[in-house]
């Protein structure tokens, strides 16, 4: 298979290749290949690579260079090449995730005039992105712009998914790319020589090489390479046929035509977490935004107005409780996706075990009223039940104790209105509009910041009391702020704050800032 | 050594006269070892040079064929003692270790060794963990030559160089009767080449034969009077050996030019990237021949006085290429041109930066910059600019990626067993306020990054709770300092445990047990679960430490059970007892876990028999976007995907496919009280008939509750 290069002149330069990927992700096989390419070809072949720690997840690099010419024999009067990348100076960059493709440029390895760069449009997501609570997912799209502008050409696909659809590894499909994108002058042929004498997994290997290299990279698919930050409303999944026709009509004459499509998938959602009744209850509460301060039901402002109404109460009705989980859980269509997800076949069996942990506010909450209301009073019956749940459930739903257990949850469900849970739900959910129709008359702006402060209160447990914490202090404020021309913006300035704020110190400064000017302003009136 | 097998590694190592070697540089010097006859190898592992301890740990056969004693070492200290075998006898050895921290450990011992001289060959290879890359303080190891007069060799990065000079370490030191260190920077362990290999050879005097024949001279011990003949010895007769023998076998390399005015001098590691910034500038060709006249020194210390004044006796001005500080090459070189009068002026650290890994873009606006003070035109016909990332870096999209790109620390592994200690303690930390926590070395200081952000301070393996002895007095707040099992057996258990017995520390001691020295590869330990033919394991950490007088010992064995280990430590906390509390936390490396089992579960499902698998899941629809989970555990299998809900906009968790179903998001979640939305999945294949019939009936009552449920009315109020 070896055949000497031509010797002739030596090459002015080494193709100079730079990998950028995490650690565990195999830019080491990718080298490997390509060293055996070249050596394969009669080139002269070197890499090097800074392993470390990183290969614990961390970024990490990669870095070949590779000469055309096969004049010397190994090691003494060869041309030295060079054990990093030189920014401004590398011929190939390939980079096994996004922002990686990201980082490569901000070192300045891709540059208009020499760089093909070849990076998988899939995102693994930092530590740093993932634990912001709510969305701290970076812009792939800005990756997008810097990679056009940066490169001399850009090949970028889902390296990822096309691996995954062929059982192989992410290197493979960056191969296949390589090989397509002619940065190494040499036939494809070779590049599958290289995969088949390295000899694990060829066959799977080689399939994922093809799709990537045959063509399927004409243009990026960039909706891939980052999260919408906000899905389009669209059909909950769930019953069809919850939704009656006297509902529909109700949403036709009672809303702007703008939001008729989220209208009917929140009244699906509201139907099919409890009844078609609910449904109407929710659009009763809609309905009482109708008219106020003069805001027109086709205006622009008053759809937005309803979009927001829509959206928050419809999620704010659809509280998580014990009932919903339970009946989340039960589900047909779950155990189809579980065994999907398992990549089980029929006749083999798949064992569910869900973690629980309810509290005795949870608990208590699911009781009728009066019931919950006096346990929740009575001190021994709370430190009896206290004691019951202060460890977690193990609670296997494919087993039938643990399943028919929850679906009996999920059946008291249709009892969830005399619960004491949804009576403190309700006026929580009721003092809050109160507040919003308030502002509507006045300051519809602060009217629909004030709704969506509402995604705040989410979650169970310690979550979802610190999310309601944190949207009362923003209420406060929000009425403090009444009647300033800024108070819409500062509302929504400390909702973001607050979403993207653990323990809530952030918010208490912005508070803080927010009390001390109103306080001056009250000293001295604007003029 | 359960991470990976080195089979085809150790293929190389019996390559045969003429056939090429194609490998990794730190493979290629193993193979280089054998070459030159050594009678005996010891070291300890870390990058970059583990795999030199890996390749050898996995080829006992040629060892054994070959005669060559090989020890996994418990420290560096005690590799560079194991030198002591070439202090009497003709007998050639090399250690191995990451420089300088193993260096640091090491220096008791070489200190001796060097003052007692060697006859056999001494080889110390010291893998110099400076630049991108490192995991430990920025050092040079140069310093340690230059105090104990160990020769310093810094060959060329390329495979026939570092090999020569593994063969011409060996002779240098048989012939200056002096240890010799072999610098191998990261990039060079790591890189890729080819050399002609040579025949292994046995060693030409066999260790049996020391042992039946046992050789003492008092003159050879580090005690006075002879350790004050000894330094005399070092600089009247081995000194000027070394330089005889380097000099005579050009071990340093001359490229010279004609005419020219100003030459280069640099270490011999420098060379490649010296070469393609000349390249860059347009002051070398494609075979990397310079037109600038340079002075490589493989060997950097000594320096041989001769070769600088000659090579700098009809330059006006040189430039010294030597990475990293104090800068001691320049130093002595200019210190010799004084001597000898010479007025060559010596530029280094002026043009080129004090501190850090000199990169190629370093070193081409280094060289620029001498080049403008001291290189006359007719010397650079061909002069020009380097290639300039700073437009493109200046463009708005690419200044906009500061913004986004997030920082990629590098983390615990999907499914590890130390990420449910770390969830354990910040449960703790959150009711009982924050502790003082000393780190120490090992995968368990990714604690220290996100999500977990535990840990104060780390002073050197082993030395975790040392380094928290002031504050071991019996009041107030506890302070809780954390080891693992490869610095426990590093040096832990004298200078950390038995430590805190003796001043009677009343701190926690929390000892991470994934068996095996999992930060360097996966390598055995004495207390590996696993037997091991070559060595002695499973000895287990509860008894050394009881051994050596601990009296509250609370013993994990399984990390993943977050509630017990938060209890534990609560207790260890409170506890009224006297003397460190401390908790051994076993649960096997998941990475190894992995790689030991997969091929077993491959096989039974082909021989078609029962195969249990778990994995992990979320309820897209149960869970809330909060992403509490994620700051609990910062697993690269728990992710985020979009929510699909219109009314729920934060993206939700989501467990990719690699999960190994360790258990941790369960039990964090059940721990922490977080949200139900977490299930496990467990997977068996192949069931037996007795499973099968049980799942059928369940299946059969499940979808009559369905079928039931589908009839509910769905109007209004039950």
């Amino acid at each position: 298979m070896e055949e000497p290069a031509t010797p002739g002149e030596v090459p002015a330069r080494p193709i100079s290749i730079a990998i950028a990927a995490m650690g565990g992700q195999g830019g080491g096989v990718l080298a490997n290949w390509i060293v055996t390419l070249a050596e394969q070809s009669g080139w002269l072949a070197q890499s090097t690579s800074v392993p470390g720690v990183a290969q614990r997840t961390g970024a990490t690099l990669y870095y070949l260079e590779l000469l055309p010419w096969s004049g010397g024999q190994a090691g003494h009067g060869t041309p030295p090449l060079a054990l990093m990348p030189m920014p401004g100076d590398v011929d190939i960059v390939i980079a096994a995730e996004w922002m990686e493709a990201g980082r490569a440029i901000q070192r300045g390895l891709v540059t208009p005039e020499r760089t093909t760069l070849i990076a998988s449009t899939h995102r693994a997501l930092s530590v740093q992105e993932k634990s912001v609570p709510g969305n701290g997912i970076a812009d792939g799209g800005k990756v997008f712009e810097a990679a056009r502008q940066a490169a001399r050409s850009l090949v970028a696909a889902d390296m990822a998914a096309i691996a995954r659809r062929h059982g192989s590894v992410i290197s493979a499909a960056l191969f296949g790319a390589l090989a397509a994108s002619g940065a190494i002058p040499l036939p494809e042929s070779r590049f599958e020589d290289a995969i088949r004498s390295t000899g694990v997994g060829v066959e799977a290997s080689l399939a994922a090489f093809r799709e990537a290299a045959s063509g399927a990279l004409a243009g990026a698919d960039m909706a891939r390479t980052g999260l919408a930050p906000r899905c389009a409303p669209e059909m909950v999944a769930g019953h069809s046929d919850v939704l009656t026709e006297r509902l529909g009509q109700r949403v036709l004459s009672l809303l702007p035509a703008g939001v008729h499509e989220l209208a009917l998938a929140a009244c699906r959602r509201l139907a099919e977490y409890q009844d078609t009744a609910y449904a109407d209850e929710f659009l009763e509460r809609i309905a009482r935004f109708q008219g106020l301060g003069g805001i027109a039901v086709d205006g622009e402002a008053g759809e937005v107005l309803f979009e927001a109404a829509l959206r928050r109460i419809a999620a704010a009705m659809t509280y998580d409780d014990v009932m919903r989980v339970a009946d989340l859980k039960t589900r047909a269509s779950r155990f189809d996706r579980l065994r999907r997800e398992a990549g089980l076949e029929r006749g083999q069996i798949l064992v569910v075990t869900e973690y629980f942990h309810p509290r005795l506010e949870e608990v208590c909450g699911t009781l009728p009223r009066a019931l919950g209301t006096f346990v929740e009073e009575n001190r021994f019956l709370g430190w009896l039940l206290g004691r019951t749940f202060a460890r977690g459930r193990r609670i296997r739903t494919d087993s039938l104790p643990g399943f028919l257990t929850l679906a009996l949850l999920a059946r008291w469900g249709r009892y969830r209105r005399g619960t004491l849970r949804h009576a403190r739900e309700m006026q929580h959910i009721d003092d809050w509009l109160a507040l919003v129709r308030r502002f509507a008359a006045k300051d519809a702006r602060l009217a629909i910041e004030a709704l969506h402060c509402r995604v705040l209160v989410k979650g169970y447990g310690d979550t979802l009391a610190g999310g309601r914490g944190k949207f009362e202090r923003i209420m406060q404020a929000a009425q403090a702020l009444e009647g300033r021309q800024d108070a819409a913006d500062w509302v929504r300035r400390l909702r973001d704050i607050a979403r993207k704020d653990e323990d809530g110190s952030k918010l208490d400064g912005a508070l803080a800032t927010v009390h001390s000017f109103l306080s001056e302003s009250s000293r001295s009136p604007p003029g | 050594m359960a991470e990976r097998s080195f089979a085809r590694e150790v293929a190389q190592l019996r390559l045969r006269a003429g056939e090429e070697f194609r490998g990794e540089g730190i493979v290629a010097i193993t193979k280089a070892l054998l070459q030159c006859g050594v009678g005996y190898v010891a070291g300890y592992q870390g990058a970059p040079i583990s795999h030199l301890m890996d390749v050898l740990a996995d080829a006992r056969e040629i060892l054994e064929e070959l005669g060559v004693h090989f020890e996994s070492s418990a420290s560096e200290a005690a590799a560079a003692a194991t030198l002591a075998a070439s202090v009497m006898y003709p007998i050639r050895g090399a250690v191995a270790w990451k420089s300088t921290a193993g260096t640091n450990v090491a220096a008791d011992a070489l200190s001796n060794l060097a003052s007692s001289g060697v006859n056999g060959g001494a080889l110390i290879v010291v893998g110099e963990d400076y630049g991108e890359g490192s995991s430990i303080m920025q050092e040079r190891s140069h310093a340690f030559a230059m105090k104990s007069q160990i020769w310093l060799l810094d060959p060329r990065p390329n495979l026939p160089s570092i090999v020569s000079s593994v063969e011409a370490g060996f002779e240098l030191s048989e012939a200056s009767a002096t240890p010799v260190m072999l610098e191998v920077r990261i990039r060079a362990c790591h890189l890729h080449g080819r050399f002609i290999a040579r025949d292994n050879r046995r060693p030409s005097f066999p260790l049996a034969e020391a042992r039946a024949n046992p050789q003492r001279d008092t003159g050879r011990i580090v005690l006075p009077p002879a350790s004050f003949a000894h330094e005399q010895d070092k600089i009247a007769r081995r000194w000027p050996a070394a330089v005889r023998f380097i000099r005579e076998r050009q071990l340093n390399e001359h490229f010279p030019v004609s005419g020219a005015e100003a030459g280069i001098i640099l270490q011999g590691g420098m060379f490649n990237g010296v070469v393609r910034a000349l390249q860059v500038l347009g002051l070398a060709d494609g075979l990397g021949r310079p037109q600038i006249p340079l002075l490589v020194l493989n060997v950097t210390y000594p320096l041989v006085e001769e070769e600088i004044t000659e090579f700098c006796r009809d330059k006006r001005a040189v430039l010294v290429a030597e990475e990293g500080q104090p800068n001691f090459i320049q130093q002595a070189i200019q210190s010799v041109l004084a001597q000898s009068g010479l007025s060559t002026r010596v530029h280094g650290k002026d043009v080129l930066p004090m501190a850090g890994e000199y990169t190629t873009s370093v070193l081409v606006e280094g060289i620029r910059g001498f080049v403008g003070r001291a290189v006359p035109p007719h010397m650079r016909p061909n002069l020009r600019s380097p290639p300039d990332p700073g437009p493109v870096l200046a463009q708005e999209s690419v200044r906009a990626l500061a913004d986004i790109v997030p920082s990629r620390p590098p983390g615990f592994c999907t499914g590890c067993p130390e990420r449910p200690i770390f969830a354990a303690m910040k449960l703790v930390e959150r009711e009982l306020g924050a502790h003082h926590v000393a780190a120490d070395i090992g995968c368990h200081l990714f604690s220290i990054l996100p999500p977990f952000n535990i840990g104060a301070t780390t002073m050197g393996y082993g030395l975790g709770p040392a380094s928290a002895s002031a504050f071991g007095a019996k009041s107030g707040r506890r302070t809780i300092s954390i080891m693992g099992d490869g610095g426990f057996w590093h040096n832990g258990l004298t200078s950390s445990i038995g430590n805190a017995v003796f001043n009677k520390s009343d701190g926690v001691i929390l000892i991470v047990d994934n068996h095996y020295a999992a930060a360097t590869g996966g390598q055995d330990l004495p207390s590996s679960r696993a037997a091991s033919l070559a060595r002695s394991t499973r000895h287990p950490i509860a008894e050394a430490v009881r051994g050596v007088g601990v009296g509250w010992v609370r013993e994990i064995d399984d990390t993943y059970d977050v509630s017990r280990m938060r209890d534990t430590l609560r207790e260890a906390l409170g506890t009224s007892e006297d003397g460190p509390k401390v908790i051994i936390a076993s649960s096997e490396c998941m990475l190894n876990r992995q790689r030991r089992l997969a091929p077993v579960r491959r096989e039974a499902l082909a021989r078609g028999r029962r195969v249990v698998q778990e994995r992990f899941g979320v309820d897209e629809d149960v869970c809330n976007g909060d992403h509490a989970c994620v700051r609990l555990s910062g697993c690269p299998s728990l992710s985020l995907k979009p929510s699909s809900d219109p009314f729920k906009e934060d993206p939700v968790a989501a467990i990719d496919q690699d999960c190994v179903g360790c258990g941790n998001c369960g039990e964090v979640a059940d721990a922490a009280i977080l949200c139900p939305s977490f299930y496990r999945l467990t997977a068996i294949r192949n069931p037996g008939r007795w499973e099968r019939l049980r799942g059928w009936f369940r299946a059969c009552v499940m979808e009559l509750v369905w079928r039931a449920s589908r009839r509910r009315p769905h109007t209004g109020p039950a």
